[in-house]
């Protein structure tokens, strides 16, 4: 059914962090490698080495420039799938095929019964998921449902790819449900911050904010130039008469 | 959002034929109508054709149209669901009537009351059409107030001016059917022009700081994810320009409802089959005037995902 289940044992989702964020794209590609073998497969590229590329992807990042009266600065920006506890892509669904798990929050898609109406990636605010032309259904992130439960995986593996794929560990998975998870308290310690609240979707996953500018951190220009002294001779000379 | 001719064509022509439908179910059943065979297989088959093409369209614009018997199972939570379990639960009161008009030659008794439950069947189904609309948040311009009642009129006023069309055709026209329908085309005119000015003034809460939780200042696209457009931008980042946009409200408003009201004026004063011609004329343009509306009620309206895209 594409109704909501009232409860949900868990809330697993993920903790975004912007300020660790360097925009590398590879939680981008991580996804894209895994999910293309795994519970979303395929995930279709059409004309990829053509003028007019397109294809899905579970994962997407954004680059902002975000001014406030303490300058300006450059966020990276990852946006995927919020495995919302009120997702409006599940209620719209008219088949059945969009679900949210009651074991552990995941929204997924059964692709068996997707009919491609498309009606759920309009009732999404966030574009978490892309319709395959070349299927004719619709896909999203699946929280890498296939990893996190895999037994044949090494525990510490047990993760979305895009978290295993962070270089600088912006991207954390847990049980958002849970208070006493490391996760929960990350979010607590930094005021980590839902997207859209006003649609009242109540994402799981949640933002961590930038860190304020501080007066304290280190200056990193390099050293002035000396302005460059006049020197007397055949140099100087030259520099006179090109100067006129 | 990205104007589909499928859904365009879709909403259109089953609006028309639901409301045509609920007129002949309603007006025939209380012997307004004459149980006339030819005037029933012409209006019967013009509401059933309008609504069935209007269906195939919209089952046309599925990525796997063979699984679409499974969009009857979700009523309870998806209006596109209740949409399709309407549509074809309207199709066995309508059948009924059909059959009771045309072979039995009757609209009385119980092929009245399959009228009346036709009737019935063709709002609900408007209605759930409306609210797959209505019901959508992140689209601002379509979760509004004036959604649901815009669908019902515009049924109502295609219905009716289809309606007065097929009496004149038939020289059963009738002062009543045609002051109606000049009475609903000019309310249609309006809900639309109070709709438009609505949307013009709309300020919604949402923008790009609370899209990506950055508080304060100012957000500013620098890169997108991707060099082409992908489906986000194909399918909701749809843009006119405002030079059309305004083009375009003017021809809607000429086709759909200022001509069609003109020309119904000019039937009062003509006799048969002036006024025919022209009632047929008038349906012509308001459908034509429809379609562009409709066609403007999808590019118009702007899905909050745009807001990651600086759009």
């Amino acid at each position: 059914m594409t109704c909501l289940p009232a409860h949900t044992d868990k809330k697993l989702g993920l903790v975004i962090d912007l300020d660790t964020c360097v925009g590398c794209q590879a939680c981008v590609t991580a996804c894209k490698e895994w999910n293309t073998g795994g519970h979303m497969a395929p995930l279709t590229d059409i004309d990829p080495y053509g003028g007019d590329a397109d294809g899905v992807w579970l994962n997407r990042v954004h680059s902002y420039e975000h001014m406030t009266e303490m300058g300006g600065r450059t966020v990276n920006f990852p946006r995927s799938c919020l495995h919302c506890e009120t997702p409006a892509c599940v209620t719209v669904c008219p088949t059945g095929a969009s679900y949210k798990r009651a074991s552990d929050g995941i929204v997924l898609v059964d692709e068996d019964k997707c009919i491609g109406c498309k009606l759920c990636s309009w009732a999404c605010p966030y574009g978490a998921r892309e319709f395959d032309t070349d299927v004719g259904v619709m896909k999203k992130c699946t929280l890498c449902v296939d990893r996190i439960y895999n037994d044949n995986l090494a525990e510490e593996d047990r993760v979305p790819a895009c978290v295993a794929a962070c270089p600088t560990s912006a991207r954390h998975f847990g049980d958002l449900g849970d208070p006493a998870s490391a996760i929960s308290q990350l979010v607590a310690e930094r005021g980590g911050v839902d997207l859209m609240p006003e649609l009242g979707y109540h994402p799981t996953n949640k933002y961590l904010p930038p860190r304020a500018h501080t007066p304290r951190a280190a200056s990193v220009p390099a050293p002035r130039l000396e302005p460059l002294r006049v020197e007397g001779g055949f140099l100087g000379w030259v520099d006179r008469m090109l100067s006129h | 959002m990205h104007p589909a001719f499928s859904v365009v064509f879709f909403t259109t022509a089953t609006g028309a034929g639901y409301g045509l439908l609920a007129l002949l179910g309603v007006l025939a059943g209380q012997g307004f109508v004459p149980p006339d065979f030819w005037l029933g297989l012409v209006g019967m088959g013009l509401a059933l054709g309008l609504i069935s093409a209007g269906l195939l369209s919209s089952a046309g614009h599925l990525g796997r149209p063979e699984r679409a018997w499974r969009a009857f199972s979700q009523w309870r939570s998806s209006w596109l669901s209740r949409e399709g379990v309407a549509s074809v639960a309207t199709f066995v009161p309508t059948g009924l009537f059909a059959v009771g008009w045309l072979f039995l030659g009757r609209t009385n008794g119980w092929v009245a009351v399959a009228g009346l439950l036709a009737a019935v069947g063709a709002v609900a189904t408007v209605c759930t059409t409306g609210m797959i609309y209505a019901s959508l948040k992140p689209i601002a311009q379509w979760h509004s107030r004036f959604t649901l009642p815009g669908y019902l009129i515009f049924s109502a006023m295609s219905g009716s001016v289809l309606l007065n069309a097929l009496l004149q055709g038939f020289a059963l026209g009738s002062t009543i059917v045609l002051t109606g329908c000049v009475l609903l085309t000019l309310l249609g005119w309006g809900w639309k022009l109070a709709n438009w000015r609505y949307n013009d003034r709309l300020e919604i809460p949402t923008n790009a700081n609370t899209a990506t939780g950055l508080a304060g200042g100012t957000v500013r696209s620098l890169e997108w994810p991707h060099t082409e457009e992908n489906y986000l931008l194909k399918e909701m980042g749809f843009r006119i320009a405002r030079k059309h946009k305004a083009r375009l409200r003017q021809i809607t408003q000429v086709l759909a409802f200022a001509l069609p009201v003109l020309l119904l004026i000019a039937a009062f004063a003509l006799p048969w089959p002036y006024a025919a011609v022209l009632s047929a004329l008038a349906t012509s343009a308001q459908f034509a005037g429809m379609l562009v509306e409709r066609w403007l009620f999808f590019a118009e309206a702007k899905h909050t995902v745009t807001l990651y895209y600086g759009r």
